[in-house]
C-alpha cells in the first residue's frame, strides 16, 4: 500500500486534522466543564459546609481554669495558695507512640517509671486532646535537660501552670486538707461547664467541703490551632479577628479560717512523734481555734503529685498520717465524760452534794463477784462528787451509775452532742457511739446479745465499753460546759472573701440546743470540781495547772486499748507501746469567762493528766496569751 | 464578521507588525503564547508567594527557576522544525538508554528511582515526555494519513516502550502523561473512531490488569478518591482538606495570604501538587476561573498554531504538545477536587518545582518555532 499512494494528500490530511483537533477540544471542553462544574458545587452550594468544617479545623475552644481561692488563718496568714511551677504534659491524639514515648522519658528521668501504667490509663480515659500531665512540677535542670530533647518528643510539652502551695505544710494539713489530681469519679460528680480545664479538685479538709466557693467558674477562650494542634501565635494575621468573644473565668473566694497557725504550729509540736489529736475550739461561738492531727503528712505532695512509691508510703505507714484523728477517730472517752455523768447523777437525783462513797479501789455489783477496778488499786478513800470529779475516783461513778441508768446517761451525753455528728464544716467525721438499751436492741442480732446488763451500765460511767467520741465531739462537749448549757456548732471557716470585689461574708455561727439544767448550781459543782482536778489540792492534773495566773477547769481520762485480767497487775514497760492505754484530757479557761475549750487526745500516751493536760495547757497558755509568762 | 480581541490574539489575525513584533518574530517567539504563559507564570509567582508562607528565598528560587525555563523556552524556539525532526529519533533512542539507565544506576529518592547524576541531575523522563511525542510524529510525517493498523502497532510500540520505563520507576502518573502525549499523536493523526471505541471497551479488563500491576499505595489512592471518609486521616485526609479549603474559600476567596486551610498547615502539599487548592481558598472561584481562563487560551493558541503548522510533524507535534499540556491541567485540578485519584501531577507553570517547568517551556518554545519557521510568512 505504501508504495501505491507514496504522495501525500496534504489538504486531506489537514481536513482530518482540523477535525481531530476539533473532536478533542470538544472532549477537552467537557473535561474542563466537569472541573469546573465540581468547583461550583464546592465554592458555591457546598461553601457554607466547607466554611464550617474549614472553621473548625482551626479554632479550638480552650477552656480556662479559674484561680482557686487562697486560704488564710484567722490573723490573715497564708495557709494556701497558688504558686507558679512547670508542668510536664502529653497530648495524646499528638503522639503516635504513647508507650515507647513514656519509656523514652523515663530514662531521662523527667517522669518516674513507675507511673507509667498510671499515665498511659489517664490518655486513654480523656479526650484525646486533653493534656495528660507526666510530672507535676519539674524542677530547674529537669527543664534544661528537656528543652534539649524537645524536637525528639512530638506532642510532649512544658507548660507553666499554678499549683496549690501550702506553706505550713504539715502543721495544716488535716485542717485545711489538700488538693488532688481529680478521679474519674470527681469527673462525674463535678459540673463539667465550670470545671472545664481544672485538674484538681479538693479532696479532704476545708479544700474539700468548701470545693464549690474556692474552685469558681472555669471560663474559655478561642484559639487558632495549626494542622498539628499548636496553637498559632495571636499576632498571625487576620485570622484572630474572627474569632467569638471570649469568656473569662470566675476566681473562686478567699476562705478565712477561724483556725490559729500559731496554736496550730504548738499542737503540732507537742504532737511531735506521737498520735494523737487536738482540738480547741471558742465556746460562744464554735470557732474552731485548733484542729490538729498527728502524725501528720505534707500537703504539697498531694497538690503537686507524687509518685506512686510515696503514696504507697503514706498509705502504708503503721501510724496513719493520711487520717483525721481529729474529726474521725473514735476513742473510748473514759473518764472525760464524767462532768457531765455528774450533772446527770445530781439533775436525776441519783447523787447530792452530801453522798460520800468509801472507795476501796474496786467496786462489785450486788449478788457478783467481778471487780470493777478503780484507776488506783489503793483506792481514794472517801470521796464526794466533787473529789469523784477532781481525784477522778471510778468507784464513786461506778456506784451511782445503775442509779442513773444506762438510758438516761445517754440522755445527757447525747445533750452536749456526743453520739452524733458535730456539724463542723469538715466532711467525713465520725458520729462515735453513745450506748443505750435502744441502740443495744437495734445493733445486735442475736436477742441474747440485745439485753443490757448492769455491767455494762458500770464501765459506760467511766466512759468505757462501747461508748466512743472523737476529739472534736469532746472538745464541743467541753465548750458546752464552759458556756453552762450554750452550745455551738463547730466552724472552721469564718469568712469569705470575693477576690475582686474585697467583699467579705462573715459566717454566722449556729447555736444550738442549750444544756438546760433544773438547777444551775449544779454547775457551780461540775466546774468548780473541775477547777480542783487542775489546781485543787488533790486533782489529778495540779501538776499541770498549779501556779498559773488564771483558772481553768479540765478533766483526764486514761481509755483502755487492752483489758486487763481481774486481779492481774500490769507493768506499763512489759505492753507494747501500741497497747497502752489512751491518754485524754478536756478543758476550758478562764472558768470566769470561758475563752477556749479544748480536747487533747495522745493515743497510748497511759495517762491523761501526765501526759495530754499538758498539751491542753499549752494550747490554752498560748491562747489566753500567757504562753510567755509561763515559759 | 467582527474578530473579537480573544480571537485577535488566538489567530494573530490582522494585527499590523509592531517593533515589538517583528522583535519577537526575529528571536522566533509567537506574542500571544507568550503572553499568555507569561500571564499564568505571574498568577503562580503570586499564589506560590502565599503557597509557601511568605518564604522569600523559596520564593526567590522560584522566580530563578522560571528564569532558566524562559531561556529553555528561547533556545527551543530557535531550531526549526525540520532540524527536529530530523533529530528526533536520536533524542528518543538517547532518553531510552538513559530511562535504562536510570532503573539501574539512578538515585533513590522518595522510594522511586528517578534521578540520573551526569554531571547535572535530571529526569530523564523529562526528555520522554517531548520525545514520545517527536518520535510518533516523526514516524507519521512521511506515511499517509490517517495510519493504518500496522503502522499504529508500530507508534504503540513506540510509546510503550519509554512509559513501561517510567512506569517501572515507578512512576505512573508520568507514565500515564507521557502515553496520552503519544496517544493524543495517533488521535490527531486520525486514528479510526471505530478503533478508538473498541480500545475504550477493552480498557476495562485492560483497567483490571493494570489494577493487579499497581502497587500498594497506587491502590490505595484509587480506593481513597472512591471514599475519602473511609480514612479521614490517613489516605483520604489529602482529598479532604483540599475540598475544604477549595469549598470554603467561596466566590471570592478569603483573600491572598489569608487562608486558613493553607497557612495553619491543614492543606498537604501546599506549594506543589495542592497549589491549585491553596488559589481555590484564598482567591475564591473567580480566581480559579481566571487561571483556568488563562489556561484554556493558551491551549487555544497552541492548537492555531498546530492547524497552521506546514508539515505534519509539526502539526502533530504542536497537536499533541498543547493537548498535553491541557491534560496536565485537567488532572492536577481534577485530582485536587477530589474528581479522579491523588497522582502527583503539578499544576504546570504554577506549582514549587524546576525540572517539569523546563520541560513544558521547552515544548512552549518547539510550538513558536513551528509558528515562526513557517515558510510565506504575512510580512
Amino acid at each position: 500500500m505504501d508504495l501505491l499512494s507514496p504522495i501525500k494528500d496534504h489538504h486531506s490530511e489537514r481536513r482530518v486534522f482540523i477535525a481531530r483537533v476539533i473532536l478533542t477540544s470538544v472532549f477537552g471542553i467537557i473535561m474542563l466543564g466537569l472541573v469546573i462544574a465540581r468547583l461550583v458545587q464546592l465554592q458555591v452550594f457546598d461553601y457554607e459546609h466547607f466554611a464550617e468544617r474549614s472553621l473548625g479545623n482551626r479554632i479550638r475552644i480552650e477552656p480556662v481554669p479559674p484561680i482557686r481561692g487562697l486560704v488564710f488563718d484567722r490573723q490573715g496568714r497564708v495557709l494556701a495558695e497558688n504558686l507558679p511551677a512547670y508542668q510536664l504534659e502529653l497530648i495524646p491524639e499528638q503522639v503516635s507512640d504513647i508507650d515507647a514515648t513514656l519509656k523514652r522519658l523515663a530514662t531521662l528521668e523527667l517522669i518516674d517509671a513507675s507511673d507509667i501504667p498510671r499515665i498511659r490509663e489517664l490518655s486513654e480515659s480523656g479526650p484525646r486532646f486533653r493534656p495528660v500531665a507526666l510530672n507535676p512540677r519539674l524542677d530547674d535542670e529537669q527543664i534544661a535537660r528537656f528543652a534539649i530533647q524537645r524536637p525528639r518528643f512530638p506532642g510532649v510539652d512544658f507548660r507553666p501552670r499554678l499549683v496549690r502551695h501550702y506553706p505550713h505544710g504539715e502543721s495544716i494539713a488535716h485542717a485545711v486538707g489538700y488538693v488532688g489530681a481529680m478521679s474519674t469519679a470527681d469527673l462525674e460528680k463535678l459540673d463539667p461547664s465550670r470545671y472545664a480545664g481544672t485538674t484538681q479538685t479538693g479532696k479532704t479538709g476545708i479544700e474539700n467541703s468548701y470545693e464549690s466557693r474556692l474552685h469558681g467558674d472555669s471560663g474559655f477562650r478561642h484559639i487558632v490551632t495549626n494542622a498539628r494542634g499548636r496553637r498559632v501565635p495571636a499576632e498571625s494575621r487576620d485570622l484572630q479577628d474572627t474569632l467569638p468573644a471570649d469568656e473569662h473565668p470566675t476566681p473562686g473566694d478567699n476562705l478565712y479560717l477561724s483556725i490559729d497557725l500559731d496554736l496550730q504550729a504548738l499542737a503540732t509540736e507537742q504532737l511531735a512523734g506521737r498520735r494523737g489529736a487536738v482540738v480547741a475550739m471558742d465556746p460562744w461561738s464554735g470557732e474552731v481555734l485548733t484542729l490538729v492531727s498527728a502524725p501528720s503528712f505534707d500537703p504539697n505532695l498531694f497538690a503537686v503529685g507524687m509518685s506512686q512509691k510515696q503514696f504507697s508510703a503514706l498509705q502504708q505507714n503503721l501510724d496513719r498520717p493520711l487520717f483525721n484523728r481529729a474529726v474521725r477517730g473514735t476513742y473510748p472517752p473514759g473518764s472525760t465524760i464524767k462532768p457531765m455523768l455528774a450533772l446527770a447523777a445530781l439533775e436525776t437525783g441519783a447523787t447530792n452534794l452530801q453522798r460520800r462513797t468509801v472507795c476501796y479501789g474496786f467496786f462489785m455489783l450486788p449478788n457478783t463477784t467481778h471487780r470493777y477496778r478503780d484507776w488506783k488499786p489503793e483506792g481514794h478513800g472517801e470521796v464526794d462528787i466533787h473529789d469523784a470529779i477532781a481525784q477522778s475516783c471510778d468507784v464513786y461513778f461506778y456506784e451511782i451509775s445503775n442509779e442513773i441508768g444506762i438510758d438516761r446517761m445517754h440522755d445527757y451525753l447525747t445533750r452536749f452532742g456526743l453520739g452524733s455528728d458535730t456539724g463542723v464544716d469538715v466532711v467525713g467525721e465520725h458520729e462515735g457511739l453513745v450506748p443505750s438499751t435502744a441502740w443495744k436492741r437495734k445493733a445486735f442480732r442475736n436477742p441474747s446479745d440485745q439485753r443490757w446488763f448492769q455491767g455494762e451500765t458500770v464501765i459506760a460511767s467511766i466512759g468505757q465499753g462501747y461508748m466512743l467520741a472523737t476529739p472534736l465531739q469532746l472538745a464541743t462537749a467541753t465548750a458546752a460546759l464552759a458556756t453552762r448549757g450554750v452550745r455551738y456548732e463547730p466552724r472552721i471557716v469564718a469568712a469569705w472573701e470575693d477576690p475582686l470585689s474585697g467583699e467579705r461574708t462573715l459566717t454566722t455561727p449556729v447555736r444550738l440546743d442549750d444544756v438546760e439544767l433544773n438547777d444551775d448550781t449544779n454547775w457551780d459543782t461540775v466546774i468548780g470540781a473541775m477547777n480542783s482536778v487542775m489546781q485543787g489540792p488533790r486533782g489529778t492534773a495540779r501538776a499541770v495547772g498549779s501556779g498559773a495566773p488564771y483558772r481553768m477547769a479540765g478533766k483526764s481520762g486514761t481509755a483502755q486499748v487492752f483489758s486487763v485480767a481481774q486481779d492481774e497487775e500490769y507493768d506499763e514497760d512489759e505492753i507494747e507501746e501500741r497497747l497502752k492505754d489512751h491518754a485524754l484530757f478536756i478543758a476550758f479557761a478562764p472558768i470566769e469567762n470561758p475563752q477556749i475549750a479544748v480536747a487533747v487526745i495522745v493515743e497510748n500516751g497511759s495517762s491523761g493528766s501526765g501526759v495530754a493536760a499538758p498539751i491542753a495547757k499549752a494550747i490554752m497558755d498560748k491562747y489566753l496569751g500567757y504562753a510567755d509568762a509561763d515559759n | 464578521m467582527r474578530i473579537t480581541e480573544t480571537q485577535r490574539l488566538i489567530t494573530g489575525k490582522a494585527a499590523p507588525l509592531s517593533d515589538f513584533t517583528r522583535a519577537l518574530r526575529r528571536l522566533h517567539l509567537d506574542g500571544p503564547l507568550l503572553g499568555g504563559v507569561l500571564l499564568i507564570c505571574g498568577f503562580g509567582l503570586v499564589v506560590l508567594y502565599s503557597a509557601v508562607g511568605e518564604n522569600m528565598r523559596l520564593w526567590l528560587n522560584q522566580v530563578v527557576r522560571l528564569g532558566v525555563a524562559l531561556v529553555a523556552m528561547l533556545i527551543a524556539a530557535q531550531f526549526s522544525p525540520d532540524f527536529l525532526r530530523r533529530w528526533t529519533p536520536w533524542a528518543y533512542i538517547g532518553g531510552l538508554v538513559l530511562l535504562a539507565l536510570v532503573l539501574i544506576t539512578g538515585e533513590v529518592g522518595q522510594g522511586a528511582r528517578r534521578w540520573l547524576d551526569l554531571g547535572i541531575r535530571f529526569q530523564p523522563s523529562e526528555i520522554m515526555k517531548l520525545a514520545v511525542p517527536m518520535m510518533a510524529a516523526w514516524y507519521l510525517h512521511d506515511r499517509q494519513i490517517p495510519p493504518r493498523l500496522s503502522q499504529i502497532m508500530i507508534i504503540a510500540l513506540i510509546i510503550v516502550a519509554p512509559t513501561v520505563l517510567i512506569a517501572r520507576q515507578p512512576d505512573l502518573g508520568t507514565a500515564l502523561l507521557i502515553a496520552a502525549s503519544g496517544i493524543i499523536v495517533v488521535v490527531l493523526a486520525g486514528l479510526p473512531i471505530r478503533l478508538m471505541l473498541a480500545l475504550a471497551v477493552l480498557s476495562v479488563p485492560g483497567a483490571y490488569v493494570l489494577w493487579i500491576f499497581m502497587q500498594d499505595y497506587q491502590k490505595q489512592r484509587v480506593l481513597t478518591l472512591l471514599n475519602p471518609d473511609n480514612d479521614p486521616l490517613g489516605a483520604g485526609y489529602n482529598i479532604i482538606q483540599s475540598k475544604i479549603a477549595i469549598g470554603s474559600g467561596g466566590l471570592f476567596g478569603k483573600g491572598w495570604t489569608n487562608g486558613s486551610q493553607a497557612q495553619l498547615e491543614f492543606l498537604p502539599e501546599r506549594d506543589t501538587d495542592f497549589i491549585f487548592a491553596v488559589m481555590g481558598e484564598e482567591l475564591g472561584l473567580l480566581g480559579v476561573l481566571t487561571l483556568l481562563t488563562l489556561y484554556m487560551f493558551v491551549v487555544a493558541r497552541g492548537l492555531f498554531i498546530a492547524i497552521q503548522a506546514q508539515s505534519t510533524y509539526a502539526r502533530l507535534l504542536a497537536g499533541s504538545i498543547s493537548l498535553t499540556f491541557f491534560v496536565y491541567v485537567f488532572v492536577n485540578t481534577a485530582m485536587v477536587t477530589g474528581l479522579v485519584p491523588v497522582v502527583g501531577i503539578p499544576l504546570p507553570l504554577v506549582s514549587f518545582g524546576g525540572t517539569s517547568m523546563v520541560t513544558l517551556m521547552a515544548g512552549f518554545g518547539i510550538l513558536m518555532s513551528i509558528h515562526s519557521h513557517r515558510k510565506l510568512l504575512p510580512q
